[in-house]
């Protein structure tokens, strides 16, 4: 089996996996991390987005043959070394902004790249940004609450 | 977090070694010393749900060895926030800090027996069972320390796990006075529990702990949980109801996917386990390919299912009857309409998953059913084993909102785990089997036949509700379980399990003098159970509309209708609260407010939505503006979990009325993904507002399943409003407004 380094949170890691696997499972399975979710397998539903260089991607269709040196980020990984939390992660708990919270990483992930690009979004800016983002729960209005208040962190 | 009881803690933290985050929460953030002892009132009503049976204090918490508190509850969480509300009762009469008191949820031979969690009856029954053992215990305490400090129970004050005297300043500590041990006394009325008016959590909005975890990653959901050496399974399903296999080649697997342990295959199931879960994943793909299946034709023509439900069901049952309605409409005409609302999903973001582990003596089983009990005596009637060595853990899941796939993957797991004992396997369900299998919330049609007197008042209503099971949930019948029937013995369900909930709501809560409802059941062709307030969203869909209906007929503005019908005051207030938010709406060209009001299952929480769209009638375009909500459950125990609650049920339910509909052809399911099963995104969502009615003399109602079923109404309200266009069969597509 093929060998990879790939670049998470700011760490290498090296796996050796079936060149098709998607980063998800490798995410999950072999590098235990529980952020990125498994929804729909199918590029649907956002909650297994990661950081790649920054933009929110969904990993559960990506190869992780195709990852090469890209800087991944996580969920695990938003929060500085002294822990504390990203703008994003501490304006979603101040809105408590979730209810089962399983669509939360997806979330968390498009707005931190948003943000990354548009540091002063409008409510619109913010839809257009969570667009691919599922969630079931119906904790929508504050998530885009919580993405306004994560501007003004 | 996980929690599992003292027996199992030991041995379950040795195999979750990963799971090991957990921080303090809002320490004292709200409210002080209370040196002041809290004034106490007698509760005298009954005792709820399971406390009549499980009536000692130590059934339902626990002092620990370092003075904290152990509430045990049967209930699992869901997203619902049940455990931090469960966490605030028992602190409120205990006088504790909310981070000394910790929940434990479902778990067999530990929590009690509480059935499922559904219908919105944690808060009613779990919460105030916990409520009135933590006042016992309470009592208890203090006439424990009473004694202990040989001090007049009147000099004590009690908080935060300490017991001091005012007579003689000696003090003491709970676990110092129990040592170990659990107080055993019987829960009688009345209880003394602490006055409303003295509370420091209860009614307050208290934010949730885990979701500090959830944007961490660290909220350990039932997917997210492993164990050391655990295994990853893929079931092949069927690829359709009632298929059979004809042939399956996997001579070649094991070369074609790497690092497969075990095919498993019993009639119709057929699994694989492999090391990794993607391998998993491959080795489904490769038996999908070369297995071989008749598939027959099992489903109606889809265009036709209404007609095909008359067709097939039952007689109708009556359900209620007041005064005579057939006199009534003898004598009058009578204004009638039929409703309808399709099949739809769960939908849980996380598909199905559990984990299983036979160490050859007890089954283990971690699962986010909503029924860890009722789920194992349906395992115990599958596998033919004795119940006692059936342990299930409840564990957090994604929002199913209903019976989704929880039990099912379940069962899976067990077969799975029997036939490869000493290894914990997990099972995960792909979206396409959740969407293909899972049970869906029954398709209804609503006939109503109304007259009205002259002066445009009700005279008679009548009802007839044409629905499916509205709960197939496990049982003692095995065939509750999907992988039941599609073993080599297949165990096909003996019941048709809870046809009642259809007709929930199906008569108005509204004062007639002649009112009929009737209940027409049916053995429909999907698999259904229950979903989120069951027949009442059709129901309330119905009643709701006609009711605007009725209003123009009446010549009445619609909300002042529905007031000349009531009588409760508690309806009115919410309606009429409603009615306030949204005096102010101006209101442009194209844009309609719709309203509709509905008291849960007619006894319990009370909600009025009013919504504001704008329609675009040349292409059928709806948008919602905004909805309102006013809302009264009663006691509210965590005010921002009603308002979480409410504005969820509202969205969801506005993704039903515009979005949803489980479709299908003569052979299968078609609506697989997210793509043949759409749902609200963000660019559809309005803003919302609730409103809260505390009513802290009245009984604590669950309020999750509330909001929902006025807002399809109100929403199909409002669009007549702005275009003129009234909607009968949901969901409110484009091509209906547009047709």
């Amino acid at each position: 089996m093929p060998k990879y380094i790939l670049n998470i949170n700011k760490t290498q890691r090296e796996v050796e996996v079936e060149s098709d696997t998607p980063l998800l499972y490798i995410l999950r399975d072999n590098l235990e991390l529980n952020g990125p979710k498994f929804g729909c397998g199918i590029a649907q539903c956002g909650t297994c987005m990661v950081l790649i260089d920054g933009d929110a991607v969904v990993s559960c269709t990506l190869p992780v043959s195709s990852v090469g040196i890209s800087e991944i980020t996580t969920l695990e990984g938003l929060a500085d070394k002294e822990g504390k939390l990203h703008a994003v992660q501490e304006a979603f708990v101040k809105e408590q902004a979730a209810q089962c919270g399983y669509c939360l990483n997806g979330m968390i992930m498009s707005a931190v790249s948003m943000l990354n690009k548009n540091p002063n979004p409008e409510v619109v800016d913010i839809k257009k940004a969570l667009q691919l983002n599922l969630c079931r729960c119906g904790a929508h209005t504050r998530m885009i609450k919580a993405v306004e208040t994560a501007k003004n962190l | 977090m996980i929690e599992p009881s003292l027996q199992s803690r030991r041995k379950f933290l040795q195999n979750v070694g990963y799971i090991s985050v957990s921080f303090s929460l809002f320490g004292g953030c709200i409210g002080k010393a209370d040196p002041a002892m809290a004034s106490r009132v007698d509760y005298l009503g009954n005792l709820p749900g399971v406390m009549k049976q499980a009536n000692k204090v130590n059934s339902w918490l626990e002092v620990l060895g370092d003075g904290r508190v152990r509430v045990l509850s049967g209930k699992v969480e869901l997203g619902q926030g049940i455990r931090v509300a469960i966490q605030m009762v028992a602190a409120e009469e205990l006088d504790m800090d909310l981070e000394k008191v910790e929940v434990h949820l479902a778990e067999t031979g530990v929590t009690p027996n509480e059935g499922y969690t559904s219908g919105s009856a944690s808060i009613k029954n779990s919460a105030m069972s916990v409520r009135y053992a933590a006042a016992t215990a309470r009592g208890e305490l203090l006439r424990l320390a009473s004694t202990k400090l040989n001090v007049p129970m009147e000099s004590l004050t009690l908080f935060n796990g300490v017991i001091r005297s005012t007579a003689n300043k000696k003090s003491v500590t709970f676990q110092e006075l129990l040592k170990g041990a659990q107080i055993e006394t019987e829960v009688t009325t009345p209880v003394r529990i602490k006055s409303k008016d003295d509370h420091r959590y209860v009614g307050k909005a208290i934010p949730r702990e885990d979701i500090k975890k959830m944007v961490l990653g660290n909220q350990i959901y039932i997917q997210d949980l492993r164990f050391p050496g655990m295994v990853h399974a893929r079931v092949l399903r069927p690829p359709s109801y009632r298929s059979e296999l004809v042939s399956l080649d996997d001579s070649q697997l094991k070369n074609a996917v790497p690092g497969i342990i075990k095919k498993v295959v019993n009639g119709n199931f057929i699994a694989v386990i492999a090391e990794r879960e993607y391998q998993a994943v491959k080795a489904e793909r490769y038996l999908k390919m070369h297995s071989k299946w008749i598939i027959p034709e099992v489903f109606p023509e889809m265009e036709k299912l209404y007609d095909h439900i008359r067709e097939i069901a039952d007689e109708p049952e009556n359900i209620r009857n007041d005064g005579d309605v057939k006199v009534t409409f003898e004598k009058r005409k009578t204004l009638k309409a039929t409703y309808t609302k399709p099949y739809i999903k769960h939908g849980s973001m996380g598909p199905g998953c559990a984990i299983a582990m036979y160490d050859r003596e007890v089954l283990h089983i971690w699962s986010n059913s909503q029924g860890i009990y009722p789920l194992r005596e349906a395992l115990a009637a599958m596998l033919k084993m004795d119940k006692g060595k059936i342990h299930i853990v409840s564990v957090p899941g994604a929002g199913c909102f209903g019976h989704s796939t929880a039990d099912d993957a379940a069962a899976d797991a067990s077969l799975l785990a029997l036939d490869y004992p000493g290894k914990h396997i997990r099972v995960q369900w792909s979206r396409t089997d959740e969407y293909s299998w899972e049970p869906y919330g029954s398709a209804i049609i609503a006939d109503i036949e109304v007259s009205l007197t002259e002066s445009g008042k009700i005279e008679a209503w009548k009802s007839d509700i044409w629905t499916d099971s509205h709960s197939t949930r496990p049982n003692s019948d095995p065939g509750t379980l999907l992988v039941a029937r599609h073993l080599e013995n297949p165990m096909d369900m003996q019941s048709r399990g809870y046809r009642g909930g259809g007709h929930r709501n199906g008569d108005p809560y509204y004062d007639i003098p002649n009112l009929q409802l009737n209940a027409h059941y049916y053995d429909g062709p999907l698999r259904v159970s229950s979903l989120r307030s069951l027949g009442a969203f059709a129901n309330i869909f119905a009643i709701e509309s006609f009711m605007d209906e009725l209003a123009d007929k009446a010549g009445k503005n619609p909300l002042d209708f529905r007031l000349e019908h009531l009588e409760d005051k508690r309806a009115i207030d919410v309606i009429q609260k409603v009615k306030d938010m949204t005096v102010s709406q101006m209101i442009a060209a194209g844009e309609g407010l719709g309203y509709a009001f509905s008291r849960y299952k007619n006894t319990d929480a009370y909600a009025s939505i009013a919504v504001k769209v704008v329609v675009d009638r040349s292409k059928g375009l709806v948008s919602i503006i905004k909805m309102w909500a006013a809302i009264d459950v009663g006691e509210v125990i965590n005010l921002d979990g009603i308002k979480n609650q409410t504005e969820g049920g509202m969205i969801q339910a506005a993704s039903w009325t515009l979005k949803e509909q489980v479709k299908f052809d003569n052979v299968k399911i078609t609506s697989t993904d997210w793509s043949t099963y759409p749902v609200i995104r963000f660019s559809d969502v309005p803003e919302v507002e609730v409103s809260v009615i505390d009513r802290p003399d009245q009984p604590a109602l669950g309020g999750g399943e509330a909001a929902g079923p006025p807002t399809g109404a109100a929403i199909a309200n409002a669009i007549y409003r702005a275009c003129g266009r009234r909607i009968y069969n949901l969901p409110i597509t484009p091509k209906k407004i547009f047709s």
